[in-house]
């Protein structure tokens, strides 16, 4: 498990420059962030705005045109033409994704997919895999869910495995990509309640999000992003409550108020 | 009317049992065998990236299915020894046949992996796994299941194209039909006997087909 003593002074995750294009469209334009270790930093702004590309790129699931990414005790990656994919997959074992919608592999049974890749990447026993595997399903409320295969469970049990599998590959950083976008409303509370518990016992985390609500009881910090840019980032009560730019207010109002 | 000589009938049974069972059914499975091997090396080249390769499998496929498989046999068995490479019948029905299921089942294979959601690549890197780790555990395993049916076709033209291998002396099931039927002079009788006996082999495999199908259900996303 991560430290718990929340906040500590070293940066666990620096990026730098981070630009990324689509074709003409440029997604990303010059982002640096900070995560401490033990902090929970919301990424929240409109859809298109670049966040879920930040998220990827922090996972290695997209490679920036430029930048660097940088995590205490390494991998430190700069992005480039010449940077290597082995360089660029590096980046994946310290962080874990929980996806929007869940990505679980349908093959496999529960248990299954939390030990996959525990056993087959760390190469760790089959039996302390699944012991692990087990006592964090109980955590979630699932242990009984063992032997079932994904399509048996409700989006929130799905999703609540989904941040199992992430868990079980122990990561230094927790990466969570709009995790309730997919789910009926009434199952949102089960998701949530978990990544609350995680960020309260210590784990680092990134979570991109629509929940302003959720963002302010969780997040330590929230970055406001828009085309691409960071316009605004604080202490999550400053960000939410009493955004400093412009086009945070409007962004924060509009979410508070849709009607 | 004719008359149906069921002696006859009854007396040349076995034999063509015996040429489906020794000839018909191992050239088959051998063929489709290598056939699938081949296959999924053309499917890994085209989906490689890699240009060079991805080349090399498009043009084969597109050689293997703008000709017919006679012509390829007939390659071959008789074209061949003329460059000073001969061959006996029965592996080259087998190779013929191998290097034709192989390009056909190329393109099955190839659309099956690419009908896995990206997603699951994703969550296959996000665990820490290689492109092959991913391919082989996560990808494969649920294209396999979307690939049964037009697998089980290719399967099943391939039982009544071995038929063709008649034409350069290899012992099948039709072979034997042509030799009995020009001894005894009962052409319809012994073709339609043969017909039916390669209708019963089919009806089985697709009744193994379906099995295998809903067994594998459990692999894809519902």
């Amino acid at each position: 498990m991560s430290p718990t003593d929340r906040l500590g002074e070293t940066p666990l995750l620096e990026v730098s420059g981070l630009n990324k294009s689509f074709g003409d469209n440029e997604v990303l334009r010059s982002i640096d962030l900070q995560v401490k270790s033990g902090q929970v930093l919301a990424l929240i702004g409109p859809s298109g705005s670049g966040k879920t590309t930040v998220l990827r790129c922090l996972n290695g699931l997209e490679q920036p045109d430029a930048g660097t990414v940088a995590f205490s005790g390494g991998p430190a990656v700069t992005f480039g033409a010449k940077t290597s994919r082995r360089e660029k997959e590096s980046l994946r074992t310290r962080s874990a994704m929980v996806f929007q919608g869940y990505n679980l592999f349908p093959h496999k049974t529960v248990l299954q997919n939390v030990i996959e890749g525990p056993v087959q990447v760390q190469k760790r026993s089959k039996a302390d895999a699944t012991q692990r595997a087990e006592r964090l399903l109980e955590r979630v409320g699932l242990a009984e869910k063992r032997d079932n295969y994904p399509h048996e469970l409700s989006g929130g049990q799905q999703q609540r495995v989904g941040i199992v599998r992430a868990l079980a590959q122990e990561p230094s950083l927790l990466l969570f990509d709009e995790p309730t976008s997919a789910l009926d409303p009434e199952l949102v509370g089960d998701v949530l309640r978990v990544i609350k518990e995680l960020a309260e016992e210590g784990w680092t985390m990134v979570l991109v999000t629509h929940e302003l609500a959720f963002a302010r009881e969780v997040a330590d910090t929230v970055v406001f992003m828009d085309e691409g840019v960071v316009v605004e980032q604080g202490p999550a009560e400053t960000v939410l409550r009493e955004p400093a730019q412009e086009r945070t207010q409007r962004f924060v109002h509009r979410l508070l108020n849709p009607f | 009317m004719i008359d149906i000589d069921w002696t006859l009938v009854a007396e040349s049974f076995w034999p063509l049992l015996r040429g489906g069972l020794t000839g018909t059914i191992p050239l088959t499975l051998a063929s489709f065998t290598l056939g699938l091997a081949l296959a999924l090396v053309l499917a890994m080249m085209r989906i490689s990236g890699n240009r060079l390769f991805s080349g090399i499998a498009r043009v084969y496929i597109s050689i293997i299915r703008g000709t017919p498989l006679l012509v390829q046999l007939f390659v071959i068995f008789y074209g061949l020894p003329s460059v000073g490479v001969t061959i006996d019948p029965w592996p080259s029905a087998a190779i013929a046949f191998s290097m034709n299921v192989g390009g056909y089942a190329a393109e099955i294979i190839r659309a099956s992996i690419l009908s896995v959601p990206k997603g699951q690549w994703e969550a296959g890197y996000t665990i820490g796994m290689s492109r092959n780790q991913a391919l082989w555990r996560l990808i494969l395993p649920q294209a396999l299941r979307v690939s049964v049916p037009p697998l089980s076709n290719t399967f099943i033209s391939l039982v009544k194209d071995t038929s063709l291998a008649s034409l350069i002396l290899v012992t099948e099931l039709f072979r034997v039909a042509q030799e009995i039927a020009a001894f005894s002079q009962e052409f319809m009788i012994i073709y339609v006997e043969a017909a039916v006996i390669y209708w019963c082999f089919c009806l089985v495999l697709t009744m193994i087909q379906d099995r295998l199908e809903r067994r594998l259900d459990r692999y894809v996303a519902h």
